[in-house]
């Protein structure tokens, strides 16, 4: 696995070089340090535990600060990495440098948060005739059978609490990476808000 | 979002904007067919610009055959490339979408006149 943690920046839009428009996410990326290694004989697998984003000192609790040993400054966002494919030491930091070669990446994050919402947003469930007589409406009709199982079955969909959960897109083409002002920019949308922390990965399925 | 500004004016060109509503312009527009490069000339009168920064977009409108048609253009598009202005117009709007319910000569934009001190003042 090769992944970096970055911020999302925003939205914006650029031409290439035959005037066509591409609609990108602009991900900054922090300078992510190895904090720490898990290693067959010691942990059953091989990673790297990677952090960014420095924590400021006032708000590092002694047990939480005592896992970044000597050489690295706590930080906020810690993440493992399984099997990294870039051979880094604890101490060592990197940049957006290491996904120079790659042309489509994966971007996980934490999606906006929407609040409670029905089936038809939730869902994608179709809904019924506005007018016409009808008395159904954007609501999710029935979830069960009759006499049996005459109980409704566990993880039907309905309504509920709506993103704010991790997710992950796949296969974003990587526009433009700049290695002076660290950041990447790749075609379409990320999960999350503007400033959010997310994880740009090399491309599972490419 | 200073980032996002930086790489937005790497694109922007320097004063593309030479011309107002109401003008009727030439848009020198960039065809790539395969290899070859050719230039297409829209004419017709600017009826809308919206937006701002990169996303800015103008709108020209003219009659071809009797029939209106109506590009959208990015101003900042490295296919455009460069405007001239026909005629000036005299408009009070900034957008100028009753055109497009008028026929004949109700569809026409009167010229802007100013005269020669106010032209001086205009361009400095």
């Amino acid at each position: 696995m090769l992944g970096l943690i970055g911020r999302k920046v925003g939205m914006t839009q650029v031409f290439d070089e035959r005037g066509v428009l591409t609609p990108v996410t602009v991900i900054k990326i922090e300078d992510n340090v190895v904090v720490a290694e898990r290693s067959e004989e010691k942990n059953g697998y091989e990673a790297k535990l990677i952090g960014a984003i420095d924590k400021k000192s006032k708000h590092v609790t002694k047990p939480y600060g005592g896992q970044f040993g000597e050489k690295v400054t706590p930080k906020v966002v810690l993440r493992e990495m399984r099997d990294f494919e870039v051979e880094v030491a604890v101490g060592d930091s990197f940049n957006v440098e290491i996904l120079k070669d790659l042309s489509f990446v994966d971007v996980e994050g934490t999606s906006k948060g929407k609040g409670y919402q029905g089936v038809m947003k939730r869902h994608g469930f179709g809904g019924g005739r506005a007018t016409h007589g009808s008395k159904f409406h954007r609501g999710l009709g029935g979830t069960g059978m009759a006499a049996t199982p005459s109980r409704t079955f566990k993880g039907t969909k309905m309504p509920g609490r709506m993103g704010g959960v991790r997710t992950s897109v796949q296969n974003l083409r990587v526009v433009k990476i700049d290695e002076e002002k660290q950041f990447l920019m790749v075609k379409g949308a990320v999960p999350g808000p503007n400033k959010g922390v997310v994880i740009v990965k090399k491309a599972k399925k490419k | 979002m200073e980032l996002i500004k930086e790489i937005e004016a790497e694109q922007l060109k320097e004063n593309p904007e030479n011309f107002r509503i109401g003008d009727t312009v030439k848009v020198h527009f960039k065809i790539i067919e395969g290899q070859t490069e050719r230039i297409q000339i829209f004419e017709g009168l600017v009826i809308a610009i919206n937006n701002t920064g990169i996303r800015k977009t103008f709108t020209v409108r003219k009659m071809s055959y009797g029939v209106g048609v109506e590009r959208i253009f990015p101003l900042h598009s490295p296919r455009v490339e460069r405007t001239d202005v026909v005629r000036r117009g005299r408009v009070r709007r900034a957008k100028l979408y009753y055109i497009r319910d008028r026929v004949g000569k109700a569809a026409k934009v009167p010229e802007l006149i100013r005269r020669k001190d106010q032209k001086k003042k205009a361009s400095n």
